[in-house]
């Protein structure tokens, strides 16, 4: 069997399609473990992992530790909030104390892009980065394109247009990678001033008007607008951000197909989705939770199997 | 390499009708009673079994399951290529039930151990009863024996006994392989 490319996973950047497709049949059999009355198999029992979040996180979080506890490895937790990163420990110090303590992997959320990259040549242990500031969200995109392909059959081929926050999103930039690889078209879709310079260069296209992008579609993934990394206003109000970019039944009735909604999560019902259409039959958001766990045990499953 | 006939197709022919017809001393109508087919070699011996008890021995129905051990191995991160899993396909609990595991080769035993784990996660059987083709005898890492064997053979451990399925390989044939 195939093993992947990698010895850390810091951002779909540095994977290649046979990772991708080798993590999806992985999860393809975590998935049926998860259904089973028993969602438990003791693999890891001899793998400690370490979850560090420097950033608040409720899905991830849980969705990694319950990942870990279903391959019956040892967690432990750490959150910055309520550590000696306050009393200013820096982070190599804090990670190393940790892995001293016979950690053999560690999943990271951190607000700086990079920091998983930085550990990754100073520690001597697995590395997953958990969302690094407005960089990568690898295990988010990889759950994404596993729903899609799950949904729609396959993702090469597919239209997928990105909508909302696309400069201080993580998600986004780990989503164009990752269906860029799998051979998916990708348009992002949002106010000029959300839309990073040069992101053609990535091979995706602009698209201003979110009616054109959910028409030409298959796929629509919903971002959230993130306003704690707004240090200035990059539209006037929310209410004309809503009536701009946000997605309401109307709009999705009025398309002349049915398109597949998804949301990364955490969503602000009423500014980018309404709650009729995140509820709605066309909206695979919770399914996308579902999968975040398959996906993350298959992530951290196919590591732990190279760590000698 | 060199590779000699452990058995032909027609002696794995009789030897399943044998294997049949023990099962069903033991198990009568299959009533409470799950063949399960160990992943990824014991799922053609478990598929003819039950093919042979329905349309020759007149069984109605009978649960079959197979059943993947990879994620209950106890070489993962020990062993030097990557465990690779196959499908779990189980659509039935085997709470109370009287399990029979299928497996092509016995050898060390350790297969079984992980799937005694992993039959776990699908209740609690009654019993469990272990079903084998060839038993490779004076090669047992654990303490386990099968309840039904097709035949028992003494290998050294420079050699391989390699099942041929013709739902497989297109032939029905067991060889004893020198790597």
């Amino acid at each position: 069997m195939a093993e992947l490319s990698v010895k850390h996973l810091l951002g779909i950047k540095y994977l290649n399609e046979a990772d991708i497709d080798l993590i999806f049949e992985t999860a393809d059999h975590f998935k049926e473990v998860i259904n089973r009355s028993i969602k438990k198999v003791p693999s890891l029992r001899d793998i400690t992992i370490a979850n560090i979040f420097f950033e608040n996180s409720t899905r991830t979080k849980l969705s990694f530790e319950l990942a870990e506890k279903r391959l019956s490895a040892d967690v432990i937790n750490f959150s910055a909030g309520q550590s000696s990163v306050k009393k200013g420990e820096t982070l190599i110090d804090t990670v190393n104390n940790i892995l001293s303590m016979k950690v053999d992997m560690v999943v990271m959320r951190h607000p700086n892009p990079g920091a998983g990259i930085f550990l990754s040549k100073h520690v001597n242990a697995s590395i997953v980065n958990a969302g690094d500031g407005a960089h990568e969200h690898p295990t988010q995109a990889l759950l994404d394109s596993y729903s899609i392909r799950e949904k729609l059959g396959d993702v090469a081929g597919k239209k997928v247009v990105i909508v909302g926050d696309i400069l201080h999103s993580r998600v986004a930039l780990s989503n164009i990678f990752a269906l860029k690889l799998q051979g998916a078209e990708v348009k992002v879709c949002g106010p000029h001033t959300l839309i990073p310079k040069h992101i053609e260069t990535l091979g995706v296209e602009v698209e201003n008007n979110l009616l054109k992008a959910l028409n030409w579609c298959d796929v629509a993934n919903m971002l959230r607008i993130q306003n704690e990394r707004m240090e200035i206003s990059y539209f006037p109000t929310t209410r004309e951000y809503t009536q701009q970019y946000g997605l309401n039944k109307k709009i999705l009735d009025s398309l002349d197909k049915e398109i597949v909604v998804m949301h990364p999560g955490p969503i602000n019902r009423g500014v980018e989705i309404t709650s009729d259409v995140a509820d709605s039959k066309q909206s695979i958001i919770l399914n996308q939770v579902e999968n975040g766990v398959a996906i993350r045990m298959a992530v951290i499953y196919l590591l732990a199997s190279k760590i000698k | 390499m060199s590779q000699k006939v452990l058995l032909s197709s027609k002696e794995i022919n009789i030897i399943l009708h044998r294997l049949a017809c023990q099962l069903l001393e033991n198990h009568t109508d299959f009533k409470d009673t799950a063949l399960i087919g160990m992943q990824p070699r014991g799922i053609f011996l478990a598929d003819r079994l039950k093919k042979i008890l329905i349309e020759e021995y007149g069984v109605k129905k009978i649960d079959l399951g197979f059943l993947d051990i990879t994620f209950y191995r106890d070489d993962f991160r020990r062993s030097d290529k990557p465990l690779e899993a196959s499908s779990t396909n189980m659509d039935f609990l085997v709470e109370n039930k009287k399990v029979v595991l299928i497996d092509d080769v016995l050898y060390t035993g350790r297969s079984i151990r992980a799937a005694l784990t992993a039959i776990q996660s699908f209740g609690r059987p009654a019993e469990i009863e272990l079903l084998v083709l060839i038993d490779r005898r004076f090669s047992r890492h654990l303490p386990i024996q099968p309840n039904y064997r097709g035949r028992q053979v003494d290998a050294i451990n420079e050699e391989k006994v390699k099942v041929h399925w013709i739902e497989n390989e297109g032939e029905d044939t067991i060889y004893l392989v020198n790597k």
